[in-house]
Protein backbone atom coordinates (compact mmCIF):
# COMPACT_ATOMS: atom_id res chain seq x y z
CA UNK A 1 0.00 0.00 0.00
CA UNK A 2 2.58 2.61 0.81
CA UNK A 3 4.56 1.27 -2.57
CA UNK A 4 1.18 2.03 -4.60
CA UNK A 5 0.99 5.70 -2.54
CA UNK A 6 4.71 6.04 -3.39
CA UNK A 7 4.03 5.18 -7.01
CA UNK A 8 1.24 7.49 -7.34
CA UNK A 9 3.39 10.45 -6.08
CA UNK A 10 5.77 9.58 -8.23
CA UNK A 11 3.68 10.04 -11.45
CA UNK A 12 2.47 13.07 -10.34
CA UNK A 13 5.99 14.31 -9.92
CA UNK A 14 6.55 13.64 -13.43
CA UNK A 15 3.16 15.76 -14.23
CA UNK A 16 4.36 18.19 -12.36
CA UNK A 17 7.98 18.87 -14.11
CA UNK A 18 5.88 18.32 -17.39
CA UNK A 19 3.86 21.19 -16.40
CA UNK A 20 6.92 23.31 -15.77
CA UNK A 21 8.59 22.69 -19.20
CA UNK A 22 5.34 23.77 -20.74
CA UNK A 23 5.09 26.86 -18.92
CA UNK A 24 9.19 27.29 -19.53
CA UNK A 25 7.72 26.70 -23.41
CA UNK A 26 5.20 29.69 -23.07
CA UNK A 27 7.72 32.16 -21.72
CA UNK A 28 10.40 31.23 -24.50
CA UNK A 29 7.63 32.00 -26.65
CA UNK A 30 6.58 35.45 -25.14
CA UNK A 31 10.08 36.99 -24.15
CA UNK A 32 11.32 37.58 -27.89
CA UNK A 33 7.88 39.33 -28.16
CA UNK A 34 9.08 41.99 -26.04
CA UNK A 35 12.02 42.32 -28.82
CA UNK A 36 14.52 43.42 -25.99
CA UNK A 37 17.91 41.32 -27.10
CA UNK A 38 19.21 40.81 -23.54
CA UNK A 39 15.54 39.42 -22.89
CA UNK A 40 15.15 36.82 -26.04
CA UNK A 41 18.98 35.54 -25.07
CA UNK A 42 17.70 35.18 -21.20
CA UNK A 43 14.35 33.43 -22.45
CA UNK A 44 15.27 31.37 -25.39
CA UNK A 45 18.48 30.10 -24.15
CA UNK A 46 18.57 30.56 -20.91
CA UNK A 47 15.35 28.73 -20.49
CA UNK A 48 16.23 25.99 -23.12
CA UNK A 49 18.96 25.30 -20.55
CA UNK A 50 16.93 25.25 -17.61
CA UNK A 51 14.14 22.87 -19.69
CA UNK A 52 17.23 20.72 -20.74
CA UNK A 53 18.14 20.52 -17.27
CA UNK A 54 14.89 19.27 -15.67
CA UNK A 55 14.58 16.01 -18.40
CA UNK A 56 17.92 15.38 -18.16
CA UNK A 57 17.52 15.16 -14.32
CA UNK A 58 14.07 13.72 -13.53
CA UNK A 59 13.04 12.13 -16.87
CA UNK A 60 16.46 10.99 -17.47
CA UNK A 61 17.44 10.31 -13.63
CA UNK A 62 21.23 11.32 -14.33
CA UNK A 63 21.52 12.42 -10.84
CA UNK A 64 20.89 8.36 -9.39
CA UNK A 65 23.79 7.18 -12.41
CA UNK A 66 26.62 6.44 -10.97
CA UNK A 67 28.62 9.91 -11.00
CA UNK A 68 31.27 8.51 -14.35
CA UNK A 69 28.09 8.51 -15.77
CA UNK A 70 28.04 12.69 -15.72
CA UNK A 71 32.30 12.66 -16.40
CA UNK A 72 31.12 10.60 -19.41
CA UNK A 73 28.68 12.99 -20.95
CA UNK A 74 30.61 16.27 -20.02
CA UNK A 75 33.58 14.66 -21.58
CA UNK A 76 31.81 14.64 -24.88
CA UNK A 77 30.57 18.00 -24.43
CA UNK A 78 33.94 19.37 -23.77
CA UNK A 79 35.14 17.61 -26.90
CA UNK A 80 32.43 19.73 -28.59
CA UNK A 81 34.06 22.94 -26.85
CA UNK A 82 36.71 22.09 -28.32
CA UNK A 83 35.45 21.64 -31.88
CA UNK A 84 33.74 24.91 -31.53
CA UNK A 85 37.08 26.55 -29.90
CA UNK A 86 39.66 25.02 -32.72
CA UNK A 87 37.26 26.07 -35.61
CA UNK A 88 35.43 29.15 -35.00
CA UNK A 89 37.90 31.70 -35.48
CA UNK A 90 38.43 30.57 -38.86
CA UNK A 91 34.66 30.80 -39.79
CA UNK A 92 34.12 33.67 -37.57
CA UNK A 93 36.30 36.43 -38.63
CA UNK A 94 37.45 37.80 -42.16
CA UNK A 95 40.94 38.40 -41.12
CA UNK A 96 43.80 37.76 -39.10
CA UNK A 97 47.77 38.92 -37.95
CA UNK A 98 49.05 37.13 -41.01
CA UNK A 99 45.44 36.17 -42.85
CA UNK A 100 42.43 37.29 -44.83
CA UNK A 101 40.24 35.30 -46.32
CA UNK A 102 39.70 35.69 -50.27
CA UNK A 103 36.64 38.17 -51.09
CA UNK A 104 34.36 35.85 -52.47
CA UNK A 105 34.10 34.16 -49.16
CA UNK A 106 33.45 37.38 -47.62
CA UNK A 107 29.99 38.29 -46.21
CA UNK A 108 28.76 40.27 -49.22
CA UNK A 109 29.03 37.53 -51.94
CA UNK A 110 26.54 34.96 -49.08
CA UNK A 111 24.12 37.65 -48.94
CA UNK A 112 23.76 37.15 -52.97
CA UNK A 113 20.77 34.92 -54.87
CA UNK A 114 19.63 34.03 -51.31
CA UNK A 115 16.85 36.05 -50.84
CA UNK A 116 13.26 34.01 -52.10
CA UNK B 1 16.88 -17.73 -25.73
CA UNK B 2 17.75 -14.51 -23.41
CA UNK B 3 20.43 -11.66 -24.85
CA UNK B 4 23.13 -12.17 -22.02
CA UNK B 5 25.24 -8.55 -21.63
CA UNK B 6 21.88 -6.66 -21.07
CA UNK B 7 21.27 -7.33 -17.37
CA UNK B 8 24.26 -7.75 -15.70
CA UNK B 9 26.08 -5.26 -14.29
CA UNK B 10 29.86 -4.90 -14.01
CA UNK B 11 30.26 -0.83 -13.66
CA UNK B 12 27.88 -0.09 -11.03
CA UNK B 13 24.69 -0.07 -13.33
CA UNK B 14 22.99 -2.28 -15.48
CA UNK B 15 25.22 -2.89 -18.26
CA UNK B 16 22.29 -2.53 -21.37
CA UNK B 17 21.72 1.43 -19.48
CA UNK B 18 25.79 2.18 -19.48
CA UNK B 19 25.72 1.14 -23.34
CA UNK B 20 22.61 3.92 -23.66
CA UNK B 21 24.62 6.51 -22.16
CA UNK B 22 27.25 5.57 -24.38
CA UNK B 23 25.30 6.19 -27.23
CA UNK B 24 24.63 9.45 -25.80
CA UNK B 25 27.72 10.54 -25.54
CA UNK B 26 28.16 9.95 -29.01
CA UNK B 27 25.15 11.69 -29.65
CA UNK B 28 26.39 14.93 -27.66
CA UNK B 29 29.45 14.91 -30.12
CA UNK B 30 26.91 14.23 -33.32
CA UNK B 31 24.32 17.00 -32.36
CA UNK B 32 26.70 19.27 -30.59
CA UNK B 33 29.20 19.59 -33.60
CA UNK B 34 26.29 20.96 -35.69
CA UNK B 35 24.92 22.83 -33.52
CA UNK B 36 28.26 24.65 -32.50
CA UNK B 37 28.93 25.06 -36.12
CA UNK B 38 25.34 26.63 -36.78
CA UNK B 39 26.33 28.86 -33.85
CA UNK B 40 29.14 30.14 -35.27
CA UNK B 41 28.45 30.73 -38.75
CA UNK B 42 24.87 32.52 -37.04
CA UNK B 43 27.07 35.17 -35.39
CA UNK B 44 29.08 35.51 -37.78
CA UNK B 45 26.40 36.08 -40.27
CA UNK B 46 23.81 38.72 -39.05
CA UNK B 47 21.92 38.57 -42.07
CA UNK B 48 21.14 34.99 -41.58
CA UNK B 49 18.58 36.61 -39.02
CA UNK B 50 16.19 37.67 -42.05
CA UNK B 51 16.62 33.76 -43.03
CA UNK B 52 15.42 32.73 -39.89
CA UNK B 53 12.34 35.22 -39.79
CA UNK B 54 11.01 32.36 -42.45
CA UNK B 55 10.71 29.97 -40.01
CA UNK B 56 7.15 29.31 -38.21
CA UNK B 57 7.41 29.70 -34.43
CA UNK B 58 3.81 28.76 -33.95
CA UNK B 59 4.95 25.05 -35.60
CA UNK B 60 7.85 24.68 -33.78
CA UNK B 61 6.41 25.52 -30.49
CA UNK B 62 3.58 23.28 -31.17
CA UNK B 63 6.39 20.78 -32.06
CA UNK B 64 7.95 21.20 -28.93
CA UNK B 65 4.72 21.03 -27.08
CA UNK B 66 4.34 17.39 -28.76
CA UNK B 67 8.21 16.27 -27.86
CA UNK B 68 8.19 17.23 -24.19
CA UNK B 69 4.13 15.21 -23.61
CA UNK B 70 5.69 12.36 -25.64
CA UNK B 71 8.64 12.45 -23.23
CA UNK B 72 6.34 12.43 -20.59
CA UNK B 73 4.75 9.08 -21.61
CA UNK B 74 7.90 7.62 -22.23
CA UNK B 75 8.36 8.57 -17.90
CA UNK B 76 5.73 7.18 -17.14
CA UNK B 77 5.71 4.04 -19.19
CA UNK B 78 9.25 3.41 -17.21
CA UNK B 79 7.02 4.17 -13.76
CA UNK B 80 4.91 1.18 -15.15
CA UNK B 81 7.13 -1.00 -16.01
CA UNK B 82 9.31 -0.48 -12.41
CA UNK B 83 5.61 -1.94 -10.57
CA UNK B 84 5.69 -4.39 -13.12
CA UNK B 85 2.65 -3.56 -15.59
CA UNK B 86 4.22 -4.13 -18.71
CA UNK B 87 0.34 -3.41 -20.43
CA UNK B 88 0.32 -0.15 -18.70
CA UNK B 89 4.03 0.52 -19.78
CA UNK B 90 3.82 -0.64 -23.68
CA UNK B 91 0.47 1.57 -23.72
CA UNK B 92 2.19 4.34 -22.06
CA UNK B 93 5.32 3.81 -24.94
CA UNK B 94 2.64 3.58 -27.70
CA UNK B 95 1.59 7.01 -27.06
CA UNK B 96 4.91 8.18 -27.17
CA UNK B 97 4.94 6.72 -30.72
CA UNK B 98 2.14 8.63 -31.52
CA UNK B 99 3.83 11.13 -30.19
CA UNK B 100 6.89 11.17 -32.59
CA UNK B 101 3.99 10.71 -35.65
CA UNK B 102 2.68 13.76 -35.03
CA UNK B 103 6.15 15.37 -34.53
CA UNK B 104 6.89 14.07 -38.04
CA UNK B 105 3.51 14.65 -40.14
CA UNK B 106 3.94 18.57 -38.66
CA UNK B 107 7.56 18.66 -39.83
CA UNK B 108 6.25 17.20 -43.29
CA UNK B 109 3.71 19.76 -43.31
CA UNK B 110 6.36 22.83 -42.13
CA UNK B 111 9.33 21.14 -44.95
CA UNK B 112 6.84 21.01 -47.30
CA UNK B 113 5.68 24.70 -47.33
CA UNK B 114 8.95 26.15 -46.83
CA UNK B 115 10.13 23.97 -50.06
CA UNK B 116 7.39 25.44 -51.72
CA UNK B 117 8.05 28.97 -51.17
CA UNK B 118 11.48 27.73 -52.70
CA UNK B 119 13.53 27.59 -49.07
CA UNK B 120 15.63 24.41 -50.42
CA UNK B 121 18.43 22.83 -48.50
CA UNK B 122 20.72 24.34 -51.23
CA UNK B 123 19.30 28.38 -50.74
CA UNK B 124 21.79 29.44 -48.73
CA UNK B 125 23.59 28.66 -45.40
CA UNK B 126 20.96 28.82 -42.88
CA UNK B 127 18.32 26.83 -45.10
CA UNK B 128 21.37 24.21 -45.10
CA UNK B 129 21.95 23.89 -41.39
CA UNK B 130 18.11 23.95 -40.77
CA UNK B 131 17.25 20.52 -43.12
CA UNK B 132 20.45 19.32 -41.86
CA UNK B 133 20.01 19.63 -37.95
CA UNK B 134 16.07 18.99 -38.39
CA UNK B 135 16.58 15.88 -40.69
CA UNK B 136 19.61 14.58 -38.65
CA UNK B 137 17.07 15.14 -35.25
CA UNK B 138 14.07 13.71 -37.41
CA UNK B 139 15.61 10.57 -38.32
CA UNK B 140 16.28 9.85 -34.39
CA UNK B 141 12.88 10.25 -33.63
CA UNK B 142 11.97 7.57 -36.42
CA UNK B 143 14.81 5.18 -34.95
CA UNK B 144 13.34 6.17 -31.29
CA UNK B 145 9.95 5.39 -33.00
CA UNK B 146 10.94 1.73 -34.11
CA UNK B 147 12.86 0.55 -31.08
CA UNK B 148 9.91 1.57 -28.49
CA UNK B 149 7.70 -0.47 -31.00
CA UNK B 150 9.90 -3.49 -30.60
CA UNK B 151 10.05 -3.14 -26.46
CA UNK B 152 6.15 -2.15 -26.50
CA UNK B 153 5.76 -5.27 -28.20
CA UNK B 154 7.49 -7.30 -25.26
CA UNK B 155 6.63 -5.10 -22.38
CA UNK B 156 3.13 -6.49 -23.16
CA UNK B 157 4.06 -9.83 -22.40
CA UNK B 158 5.57 -8.52 -19.55
CA UNK B 159 9.02 -9.72 -20.76
CA UNK B 160 12.43 -7.72 -21.06
CA UNK B 161 10.67 -4.64 -19.10
CA UNK B 162 14.07 -2.93 -17.80
CA UNK B 163 14.42 -2.29 -21.74
CA UNK B 164 11.47 0.47 -21.78
CA UNK B 165 13.64 2.64 -19.01
CA UNK B 166 16.41 2.23 -21.59
CA UNK B 167 14.42 3.26 -24.80
CA UNK B 168 12.87 6.27 -22.60
CA UNK B 169 16.57 7.24 -21.34
CA UNK B 170 17.03 7.51 -25.98
CA UNK B 171 14.03 9.49 -25.84
CA UNK B 172 14.54 12.09 -23.87
CA UNK B 173 18.07 12.46 -25.21
CA UNK B 174 16.26 13.33 -28.15
CA UNK B 175 13.50 16.10 -26.53
CA UNK B 176 16.80 17.91 -25.30
CA UNK B 177 18.44 18.32 -29.02
CA UNK B 178 14.84 19.42 -29.70
CA UNK B 179 14.55 21.97 -26.39
CA UNK B 180 18.41 23.14 -28.09
CA UNK B 181 17.32 23.32 -31.63
CA UNK B 182 13.50 24.88 -30.50
CA UNK B 183 15.00 28.33 -29.61
CA UNK B 184 18.10 28.27 -32.07
CA UNK B 185 16.60 28.17 -35.62
CA UNK B 186 12.84 29.41 -34.29
CA UNK B 187 12.82 31.88 -31.96
CA UNK B 188 16.29 33.71 -32.38
CA UNK B 189 15.24 36.08 -35.45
Amino acid sequence: MADHAHEEHSEQHYIRIWAILLALLVVSILGPMLEIQAVTLVTAFGIALVKAYLVVKHFMHLNVQPQYVTYLLATALVFMLLLFAGTAPDVMKWEGQHWSKPANERPASDAGGSHH
Amino acid sequence: MRPIANTRSAAGIPTGRLAVWWVLASEIVIFGGILASYIMNRLSHDWWADYAANTSTPIGAFNTFVLLTSSLSAVLAHAAAERGDGKLAARRLLYTIAGGGVFLCVKAYEWTMEISHGFTISANGFWSFYYTAAGVHASHVIAGMILMAFVARDAAKNAELHRVELVGIYWHFVDVVWIFLFPLLYIAK
